[in-house]
């Protein structure tokens, strides 16, 4: 059936604007996701909760489609009975069905049993998520075995890669088959960085856990701490100050820019030219010191808080970062020309981890990877919460889904940011910046939806007792990419995957939680 | 190429002068005379990270542009734990991380310098220690400097890193001097 009819049968879900939120039954779960895949809608997350041995365990998945975000909730009366998975119609829902056994004990109809986020730390009958921490054991130091899908054959070898990679990058394992320098098959394993952010959530008190959100990953810590305080502040009733909301999206577009120059900076240095890591990184530095001086920190990481920022913009600080973000603009059009006319630069992004728009869209490769493969979904535009709506944002989107693509949207998309924070600037309301937040009602849910930089971040929040948290997911975009990634690099030449990997800057600790 | 040549001379040398040592984030005085003997002006770091949150990873990022210069100083990062000198280890340790930071910390030659980031790194930070989580740096290798911050600014990092080896490399004269 379409999906204003499954729309008719849900209420609104308090936090993200364009949120709608259903409890189904098993048939209706399928039938749902069918719907929701013919209609070309797309899987934003999927997670499990369930607070104990006695409460009820479900099953949620948010879709974001045009009409709207759907978030479907299947209570499971049967634990031992496994719920219907939906890896068939959303491939990336595979890896999240695993990671909902291993944290919470709910199994999926998915024959792939492995484990996701669980290596050697704890026992397959401890349920992080559902047991008291008291019953932990660990299983000692041993290092698990993890099934790898072998690729066999003439001359077929295999490269094991990580955890410990050989720069400054997150930890997690990848198992190249390759036939000569040829990449037939890439196999990750992550949950190498997997600290318990979940558990830890319900330990912390409502009001005071957007700090744990912004170290969710400490790139998007806006774009998370932002989410999490969009779902409180829906479950709570609060409204925040017309100030409060613009600079949320001065921080955000600034965390947007931050990342954008850094990638640029290490895509050149990836690609030979240690000129533009040089360049870019200055640039970087640049922006990070404006920051500092402007709003107190280099990284916003406590700025956003609930009920509105933690501190105000001053009048100094406004000059500043506008004569700075000028400065910026204008060095990143002669760096992008020097980009653009270097012929080793070109000739290494070029062509380079392909994924056509037809692969982007059947296995949902999202945000700014998706927007370099034609998938043109933007939050800012197609859901905007405030100040979106009053401040349009130019989608910025890419058809050839190659590395030069990717580069191509984060210049543009720099650019964008920086139009947009002139205009924040222009215009910024005047009043508070903070306005009071009260404790929410116990089992009040909400969920919060924000477009970081890498794409949207989901936060599903479930209020407990007394200002505690019952059950807290933060869901980064890099869930729906990682599996996109292994796809990318097939035919490709095992020394251009750094620079595969780059063009797609996923987070390891974001996924791992 | 003309324009990248005109880049490079408008900008010119951006680099800052290094900042002192900061000796109290120094946690313990073992082999000092011995490491400094051994490494001369020549500094090799492997980071690891260990479970952070990437944050602290950004400003040792930061690190290695042309504002810190880290290289000018004659330190850089290296590829592999057996070329390394120090360890710089971010995060609270996941559990599943422990093996690899072990294995990390024996493959170093002695005599190594391991200096922890970050206040996850320093104490556990907002994620302490869980079933997933050990906890800070020191619950699973030696540490000698710890540096606190969510995430320490470069220069916080620098200053630890320069407190390790208990020298201060500003301004630097001649080779294999003792500092």
């Amino acid at each position: 059936m379409p999906l204003r009819v499954w729309s008719a049968l849900s209420e609104l879900q308090p936090g993200a604007p364009g949120l709608r939120a259903l409890t189904v039954s098993e048939d209706q779960w399928r039938r749902a996701a069918q719907d929701m895949a013919a209609a070309g809608g797309r899987l934003v997350a999927l997670w499990a909760s369930g607070e104990d041995e006695r409460t009820v365990p479900t099953v949620h998945a948010a879709f974001v489609a045009d009409p709207g975000g759907l978030v479907l909730t299947l209570p499971i009366a049967d634990r031992d009975a496994p719920y219907p998975g939906i890896e068939d119609l959303f491939p990336a829902a595979a890896r999240m069905q695993r990671a909902m056994a291993d944290l919470s004990g709910v199994h999926s109809t998915d024959p792939d049993t492995r484990p996701w986020l669980r290596h050697a730390a704890w026992p397959q009958t401890f349920r992080p998520l559902i047991d008291p921490p008291s019953l932990a054991t660990t299983i000692g130091l041993a290092i698990d075995s993890y099934g790898f899908v072998r690729v066999e054959g003439d001359g077929v070898h295999e490269i094991a890669v990580g955890p410990v990679h050989a720069g400054t990058i997150e930890p997690g394992h990848f198992r190249f088959s390759v036939v000569g320098e040829k990449v037939l098959r890439l196999e990750e394993r992550l949950g190498y960085v997997h600290k318990g952010i979940e558990r830890r959530f319900t330990q912390l008190p409502v009001l005071e856990a957007h700090g744990l959100a912004a170290r969710v990953s400490g790139d998007s810590a806006v774009a998370f701490s932002w989410a999490y305080c969009q779902a409180l502040e829906g479950i709570a009733d609060a409204e925040i100050p017309p100030r409060a909301a613009w600079l949320r999206a001065l921080y955000l577009e600034l965390e947007r820019v931050a990342n954008h120059l850094g990638d640029l900076g290490a895509l050149g240095n990836d690609a030979g030219f240690a000129f533009g890591l040089a360049q870019f990184s200055r640039l970087k530095e640049q922006l990070l010191r404006a920051s500092h001086e402007a709003l107190g920190q280099r990284y916003l990481l406590d700025a956003v808080v609930p009920g509105g920022t933690r501190r105000d913009l001053g009048r100094v600080g406004i000059p500043l970062l506008r004569r700075c973000l000028r400065e910026i603009e204008h060095e990143v059009l002669t760096l992008r020309l020097i980009y653009d006319e270097h012929e080793g630069v070109r000739d290494r992004f070029t062509g380079a981890g392909t994924v056509t728009s037809e692969l982007a869209a059947r296995l949902g490769l999202t945000g700014l990877a998706g927007r370099a493969s034609a998938q043109a979904f933007d939050l800012r535009v197609d859901l905007p919460c405030e100040p979106y709506k009053q401040l349009p944002v130019n989608k910025i989107v890419r058809s050839d889904g190659d590395v030069a693509a990717r580069v191509a949207v984060r210049f543009d998309e720099l650019h964008e940011s920086c139009r947009l924070m002139q205009r924040i600037l222009d215009s910024l309301p005047g009043g508070p910046h903070l306005a009071p937040v009260r404790v929410p009602a116990d089992g009040a849910v909400g969920t919060g939806l924000i477009e970081g930089w890498r794409g949207p971040v989901l936060v599903a929040l479930e209020a407990g007792p007394a200002g505690s948290i019952r059950r807290c997911h933060p869901h980064d975009p890099s869930w729906l990419n990682w599996p996109v990634l292994e796809h990318a690099i097939i035919g490709n030449i095992v020394p251009d995957f750094p620079l595969i990997n780059k063009s797609f800057n996923l987070s390891y600790s974001g996924h791992d939680l | 190429m003309l324009k990248t040549l005109r880049q490079i001379a408008s900008i010119g040398i951006v680099s800052e002068p290094p900042p002192r040592p900061d000796e109290s984030l120094r946690l313990r005085d073992g082999l000092q005379d011995e490491i400094r003997a051994v490494l001369g002006r020549a500094l090799c770091i492997r980071h690891i990270d260990a479970g952070s949150c990437n944050g602290c990873e950004l400003e040792i990022h930061a690190l290695n542009n042309p504002l810190y210069n880290l290289e000018g100083l004659g330190i850089r990062f290296v590829a592999s734990p057996r070329h390394a000198d120090l360890l710089l280890v971010t995060g609270p340790v996941s559990k599943h991380m422990e093996v690899a930071l072990r294995r990390t910390y024996d493959a170093t030659p002695d005599p190594k310098l391991v200096v922890a980031i970050g206040d996850c790194g320093c104490t556990g930070g907002i994620f302490g220690e869980t079933y997933a989580s050990c906890g800070r740096v020191s619950n699973v290798i030696p540490v000698d400097v710890a540096v606190p911050g969510c995430p320490p600014s470069p220069t916080r990092i620098l200053q630890g890193i320069l407190a390790a080896l208990a020298r201060s490399v500003a301004p630097v004269t001649g080779a294999g001097e003792p500092p």
